[in-house]
């Protein structure tokens, strides 16, 4: 992928686009703008940032709400309790943070005041997995394996901006905890408007009786690229969107699965404890006994430098599935 | 207690009788499972006797009601304390304390929010303040006159998180807020671990209205909720000096009294020596 937008070769500057936007169109901030949206039907939606409001998209609401909207500083403990304390009061928070910090820093927060009472916040982190350049303090690479373990929390992994709003709108429905990862700033249009989202199901994209992928976030695009590529060579590739990690939708992933050859599974965050593991879990349980391929980040803190430099490095581009695939034989 | 006005002048006798109820309820809970936190039971019974016999506004039969008063036990294992308190006030069955810390009981050693009157997990320290300064901003937005009461302690205040709250409850100008530090000076390792003082002090630079009293001079406790209440444009912050054990001289002079855990003809030595000191009070 081409990367247009992007010099390969620097770290980019706080708030600079890290989505690799390439030959699609794009759209802004769709996450704020879908909850600017929301906001105006929705008296009980009120905004929360923690110092990160520009880097998290969420000014579109603070601008069209700002009673609604509170910025609580570099405090991200504090973030998620004062969230826990309004939704006790029938509001329904949005909280954004990089994910990072609502995960490694205020997981206590998230499991006992959030999740032990099923209180109705919804984190929105921004930076998932490999999307920045700034290194181990910024690359939320393991927030799906440590949100998983708590009991209760939907995890959600758009795709792309069409797929953001929507599922803005669902979990806004939802009632209930939810951890979303954030693409932010301009994000590539991937699925045309229509089409639907679903908290706890994954989607068909793509069928092939070759090779199955399996894939989460914004390594889906990619997968359909590669999938587009791999066909012209002659290798029969499906493709399995999987947004939801928690609820995961274990049943047509293993319908998915047992039609297919060679199975490998692509996502934005480490090979431990994500949607590999998931899907390997999945497998098991329904007796398919078949390798899987695992196309990840490593088990390692991950360097500075550009994120398309970086992702190419770690295996994470379209040209690196479509080797990995063209490898399996 | 159903109020719709603000409290009016309190009968300090009825309150410091209402703490002994809750101190007695105490020691037989503690008596019965053998253990449990009550020196910082005894040490905090007057200043709930103080809110949920005068200050709170509650109505034990709805008490989802939005425009009660919130009271949030941020130091989870006092819930001795709070099981107490709610059961005195109709919120659970007094005869339901015998259950403290039993299997399968609802009265944990350490809080839960499905015991009815409780309103929040307390127990993992740090995070009461903060979920205050949350319903504190709800309850605003929706133009509520309802004011919300957090208990923490001074142990609690080694948390990083209870200073991030407590920005953030200046910053937002929550006077609905009103903090109730115990400083009882133990906490798990002993006598406090790290120097806390000055307390008053800290709270007053992070920008609150503070006050400093004796946490068991139940005359000194009113008088410092009346005052929180008359203040407006910052949150609340009253520091209670409170001796662990309070009533009871064989714990208040204990060093374990931070969890005590002792046989049952000591427990009974110790309610023995405790009726004899308040005499013939109901």
């Amino acid at each position: 992928m081409s990367g247009a937008a992007i010099k390969a070769g620097r770290t980019l500057a706080m708030g600079q686009d890290e989505a690799v936007v390439g030959g699609r169109q794009s759209v802004e901030a769709p996450f704020g703008r879908a909850l600017a949206r929301l906001g105006q039907s929705r008296p009980d939606i009120v905004g929360l940032t923690a110092d990160l409001g520009k880097y998290t998209d969420i000014l579109p609401f603070r601008d069209a709400f700002p009673d609604r909207f509170f910025n609580v500083g570099m405090a991200e403990q504090n973030l998620v309790a004062v969230a826990a304390g309004l939704a006790r009061t029938g509001k329904v928070p949005f909280a954004t943070t990089y994910g990072v910090f609502a995960t490694r820093r205020a997981y206590d927060f998230v499991a006992i005041a959030l999740a032990h009472s099923s209180l109705n916040v919804k984190i929105v982190a921004g930076l998932p997995g490999l999307t920045t350049g700034y290194g181990g303090t910024h690359q939320a690479i393991e927030d799906l394996a440590l949100m998983r373990m708590i009991p209760g929390l939907t995890i959600i992994d758009p795709c792309d901006a069409t797929e953001i709003e929507a599922a803005t709108e669902a979990i806004a429905e939802h009632q209930g905890p939810v951890y979303m990862r954030l693409l932010r700033g301009s994000v590539p249009v991937v699925f045309e408007p229509g089409y639907t989202f679903e908290i706890g199901k994954a989607r068909r994209l793509r069928e092939g009786r070759d090779v199955g992928i399996i894939s989460t976030g914004l390594m889906t695009e990619r997968a359909l690229d590669a999938a587009d590529a791999l066909q012209k060579r002659g290798i029969s590739t499906g493709v399995l969107h999987v947004p939801t990690i928690k609820p995961f939708d274990t049943e047509t992933v293993a319908d998915f699965a047992a039609g297919s050859s060679h199975i490998v599974t692509a996502e934005n965050h480490v090979v431990v404890g994500g949607l590999a593991s998931l899907v390997v879990e999945t497998l098991f349980d329904a007796g398919i006994a078949k390798k899987v391929t695992r196309i990840g980040l490593p088990d390692r803190y991950i360097e500075c430098g550009a994120v398309p430099t970086l992702q190419a490095k770690y295996g994470l581009t379209t040209e690196a599935i479509i080797a990995r695939i063209a490898a399996l034989g | 207690m159903l109020r719709n006005s603000p409290p009016g002048a309190a009968d300090i006798g009825a309150l410091e009788r209402k703490a002994t109820r809750l101190r007695r309820h105490m020691l037989t809970m503690a008596r019965d499972q053998g253990q449990g936190y009550i020196g910082q039971g005894l040490g905090i019974a007057d200043a709930l006797a103080a809110l949920y016999f005068h200050e709170l506004r509650y109505d034990p039969h709805n008490l989802n009601w939005p425009d009660r008063d919130r009271f949030l036990l941020s130091t989870g294992h006092y819930s001795i304390a709070l099981w107490a308190a709610l059961a005195e006030a109709g919120i659970i069955p007094i005869e339901e304390l015998v259950t403290y810390g039993a299997d399968n009981s609802r009265l944990e050693m350490s809080t839960l929010d499905t015991t009815p009157g409780v309103e929040m997990i307390g127990g993992s320290l740090g995070h009461g303040l903060g979920q205050g300064v949350g319903q504190a901003l709800g309850l605003r937005l929706d133009r509520s006159d309802a004011r919300v009461f957090v208990e923490l302690s001074d142990g609690e205040m080694q948390e990083g998180s209870t200073w991030e709250a407590a920005m953030s409850a200046s910053h937002f100008k929550l006077d609905g807020l009103v903090a109730l530090i115990d400083c009882n000076g133990i906490q798990a390792d002993g006598p406090v671990v790290l120097d806390m003082e000055p307390v008053a002090g800290k709270w007053r630079a992070f920008g609150w209205e503070t006050s400093e009293i004796d946490g068991n001079d139940m005359k000194a406790v009113v008088g410092a909720l009346t005052d929180a209440r008359q203040r407006n444009g910052k949150p609340k912050a009253i520091v209670l000096r409170t001796l662990p054990g309070k009533g009871v001289p064989r714990i208040e002079s204990s060093e374990k009294s931070h969890f005590f855990r002792i046989d049952v003809a000591q427990w009974d030595g110790i309610i023995a020596e405790f009726e004899k000191s308040v005499g013939t009070q109901p």
